[in-house]
């Protein structure tokens, strides 16, 4: 059996400590072999390594049988190697297409000609229903979006073998589906793929074999026919994992966020929240379906100050805070855990014990006199660090340090630890482990149990109909239904969400008073 | 290797670097390197009158690295130094002439804040303009440094009814200390110095103690995260602007009140302010980083007027030589990959 890449032995220390201790991996001409492990396991980095971003300190790397040095990613692109990273390396003020051809920029007469990449983006795009426009800044499009992105600049330079590094985080089923597609029609076409994904229902979905590791340590490599979601996650974990929520009966009260015929633009002026009308109560978490694009991000910028309001009105607990400045907001009561955790949520080179303070910095005991107090910071930070188990060297290492799920879960802890009226999730457990999933399901369950509300955005079907009280679907910036999660499934969902009313026919206008409390 | 000894050693062998870089174009242009270097030596250190003047050149270099490294730290590039160190020096100078009744207690203090706060009106116009209208700082601060020098140039005529010198500052407005003079061999040793190392202590304090620096230097890090996390972006990077201007407004005021003791008609820029930039890079935009970027910025500046007379090394080539010892430190970065590469090969075996 022919390998076309092999990772022997191969061992990666930042410092004092070791991220890859003598993990092997082996990738077979034209299998899917997914890798698995806990957040801050070191997949990653062992990625990393053989994408020539970081040396590793031993081990060797073989590819097609020939050992090789890949001392940066341009010689891992001349062996046929591409990669779509975790966080994505796109440049902002960039297309779509600069952003592809970037590093192999196609000159004509000394000019770059994007017109023609532009041509062969959009073509690549069509093969592969990507749907991405070639022209777009990214800066304006979604994160989903800028995902397609990466997997596009890949495909453009024409890899063979093709990393993925939770490419189905941000992904809604339909696209993640649309994905799976792609990769199946890509190993038809004789590449190798190396996927890291949290979802062992990929895994078992689309994988061949599956490698293991745990803290750094490789585990071992098993044939997917021959396992189970069971099996691979105490695998992975060391110990059994529980995957159903558990969750009491909700006792919602009064209202806590009341949103009234609230109207918000996208960048581009087009309105992307429609006359949207919705309640959370105490004691109850309100989850929000939908396809990524149909104003979510637009609601939340809009409650939490970030964006503005077009017309209509936003109150937490009975007063009106449309409109208000984010600090204001947060001092309403409002927790938020941001969509996009690098843009929003974190100070990437500030220190952890930074970043969990990022809101609460400016008030005793944290700041004095306008004074900080970097031990009760320290002090803080050290206390959710333990709690939300946010696997990190310390509250002085940068948060660029942590691995994706840590950071998230540095994060969550954050957020919660304030204790809010009202949280507002936005995909809170994307990237996280099957693990930290479950616990972070039980700090949402616990507030609400708290009487405290919780609004939870999620694409996946499962974390929302699992963890809500109510679900609220979303579909052209409107609510178009609220619905009892006990007494619906995933097919009327998903034709919800797609804009279809329960009966089939295409929703033209929401049916008024869509959000009045089931 | 730890990361604090190469933080030392990476200046440290740059230094030795230029020095041996410095030598082989004095032997090429023909020139004994080891005389020219003595020289250099005794231009700093020869005697306590060289080591006064050294550290009377070393003041304006650490207040000017300050204020471009108080904005590298808040994220933004302010190339308006030499503009608001001018504008800092012609306020003090006019402050300094233009009372003669104060008691020094009074008139110096004033004179020193109407330097900061011209300098700090120099750096504000740029960070509302950003702030704003997200015009970039780098262009708005470089046509406030022409506007700094020509305005300075007609108001020191206006008030000298057309000539080209404020004429001397009032006694009780000046930095000059008879004790650091008579210490120094006469040299023109000011009293500036201990403003400037205070500074220094400032710039920490801001950015490492004070809730205030810790959103400044969020907002300089990642905006959208400031935003989120309720901090007023526009505000904070208008004070970045004003504090750096302040700074910069000070080092003008070491000129106004200490070594010269007036402001005259300038033909162009003092240069202090864009040194200001390598200055603050030598350093890592770190204070006290600041204050060896000056150290070694002003030495060699000084020192080096006294290669031409005692080694008779043109000015030309002298400017060649610490203009090629800053390259080096400046070009730390490669410095710093090979001492990473070595340390690698090292731990290897
Ligand atoms: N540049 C770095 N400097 C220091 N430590 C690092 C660096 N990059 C990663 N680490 C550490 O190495 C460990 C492994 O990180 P890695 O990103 O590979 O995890 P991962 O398995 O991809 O996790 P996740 O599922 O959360 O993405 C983490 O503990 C992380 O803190
Ligand atoms: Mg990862």
């Amino acid at each position: 059996m022919e390998h076309v890449i092999e990772m022997l032995n191969i061992r990666k220390e930042f410092g004092n400590f070791v991220a890859n201790d003598n993990i092997t991996l082996q990738l077979k001409k034209g299998e899917i072999h997914a890798l698995l492990g806990e957040n801050g396991a070191g997949k990653s980095t062992l990625m990393n390594v053989l994408f020539g971003l970081y040396q590793p300190e031993g081990g060797e790397i073989r590819v097609r049988g020939q050992e090789v040095k890949i001392t940066d990613p341009n010689v891992a692109n001349n062996l046929g190697i591409g990669m779509v990273h975790q966080h994505f390396m796109l440049v902002e003020d960039f297309s779509v297409t600069e952003n592809i051809i970037l590093g192999s920029e196609p000159t004509k007469g000394g000019m770059i000609s994007v017109k023609a990449a532009a041509k062969k983006v959009q073509e690549l795009s069509e093969l592969y229903n990507l749907n991405v426009d070639p022209y777009a800044k990214i800066e304006d499009i979604s994160v989903g979006m800028q995902q397609r992105v990466e997997i596009l600049k890949t495909l453009y330079r024409g890899a063979e073998i093709l990393i993925f590094d939770e490419p189905t985080a941000s992904l809604t089923p339909q696209e993640i589906t649309e994905l799976i597609q792609i990769m199946r029609r890509l190993i038809e076409e004789g590449k190798s793929i190396i996927l890291i994904t949290h979802k062992l229902k990929e895994i078992m979905d689309v994988s061949d074999r599956v490698t293991v590791i745990r803290k750094g340590k490789g585990i071992g490599t098993v044939i997917t026919s021959e396992t189970n979601p069971n099996d691979l996650a105490s695998l992975m974990v060391g110990r059994q994992v529980e995957f159903k929520t558990v969750k009491g009966v909700a006792n919602p009260t009064t209202d806590v966020l009341e949103i009234k015929d609230l109207v918000v633009c996208d960048y581009r002026g087009v309105e992307k929240v429609k006359s949207l009308n919705l309640q959370v109560r105490k004691g109850e978490i309100v989850g929000i379906a939908g396809i990524d694009g149909n104003g979510q991000s637009e609601l939340i910028e809009a409650i939490t100050g970030l964006r503005k309001v077009k017309s209509g009105q936003v109150f937490m607990n009975g007063q009106e805070i449309t409109g208000q400045r984010p600090r204001k907001v947060t001092e309403s009561g409002v927790g938020h855990i941001p969509q996009d955790r690098h843009k929003h949520g974190l100070v990437l080179d500030f220190p952890v014990g930074h970043n969990i303070a990022l809101q609460t910095y400016y008030s005793s005991p944290n700041s004095k006199n306008g004074f900080m107090d970097y031990s009760a910071i320290s002090k803080k930070a050290n206390e959710i660090i333990r709690k939300y188990d946010v696997r990190t060297q310390g509250d002085h290492e940068p948060a660029r340090a942590l691995s994706g799920g840590n950071q998230q879960k540095a994060i969550i802890g954050r957020e919660i630890d304030r204790d809010p009226d009202l949280l507002i999730a936005a995909l809170p457990t994307r990237g996280l482990d099957v693990g930290a999933i479950e616990f972070i399901h039980q700090r949402l369950i616990e507030q609400r149990d708290k009487g405290k509300a919780v609004l939870l955005i999620s694409f996946e079907l499962d974390e929302v109909m699992n963890v809500s009280d109510r679900i609220a679907v979303i579909y052209d910036g409107q609510i178009v239904d609220t619905l009892d999660p006990l007494q619906t499934n995933e097919q009327e969902l998903g034709l919800l969400m797609a804009g279809q009313t329960k009966n089939g026919t295409q929703s033209t206008q929401v049916k008024e008073e869509g959000s009045t409390h089931v | 290797m730890s990361n604090r000894l190469v933080n030392i050693l990476v200046p440290g062998v740059s230094v030795i670097l230029g020095l041996l870089v410095g030598a082989v174009v004095m032997m090429v242009s023909g020139y004994d390197p080891v005389e020219g270097y003595i020289a250099l030596w005794n231009g700093i250190f020869g005697d306590a009158y060289t080591i006064g003047e050294t550290i009377r050149q070393i003041t304006p270099y650490i207040l000017a690295g300050l204020a471009v490294a108080f904005a590298f730290r808040t994220g933004l590039f302010n190339i308006g130094v030499e503009g608001q160190l001018i504008v800092g020096w012609f306020a003090a100078a006019y402050v300094g002439i233009t009372f003669d009744e104060l008691p020094k207690m009074i008139h110096l203090p004033l004179a020193i804040i109407a330097a900061a706060l011209a300098g700090a009106l120099w750096g504000f116009i740029p960070g509302l303009l950003k702030a704003k209208f997200k015009v970039h700082e780098v262009i708005v601060t470089i046509m406030m440094n022409y506007i700094a020098l020509h305005t300075s140039n007609a108001l020191i005529r206006a008030v000298s009814d057309g000539g080209d010198n404020t004429g001397g500052i009032n006694p009780t407005a000046s930095l000059r200390s008879e004790f650091l003079e008579n210490m120094t061999d006469f040299s023109r040793l000011h009293y500036g110095i201990l403003i400037a190392l205070a500074m220094v202590l400032v710039m920490w304090l801001i950015l490492e103690k004070t809730t205030r620096g810790f959103e400044l230097k969020a907002v300089g890090l990642n905006q959208h995260a400031s935003e989120y996390a309720g901090m007023n972006v526009n505000k904070n990077i208008i004070l970045a602007m004003v504090i750096s201007g302040a700074f910069a407004g000070l080092a003008g005021a070491m000129e106004a009140l200490g070594t010269f003791g007036y402001a005259s008609v300038k033909g162009g820029f003092t240069g202090i302010g864009f040194d200001g930039i390598a200055v603050a890079l030598l350093g890592a935009n770190t204070p006290l980083g600041v204050i060896f970027g000056a150290t070694l910025f002003g030495s060699l500046k000084y020192g080096a007027t006294n290669m031409p007379n005692e080694a008779g090394i043109p000015e030309e080539i002298v400017s060649i030589i610490i203009a090629i010892i800053i390259f080096f430190v400046a070009s730390g970065y490669v410095i710093r990959l090979l001492l990473e590469r070595f340390s690698k090969k090292k731990e290897a075996k």
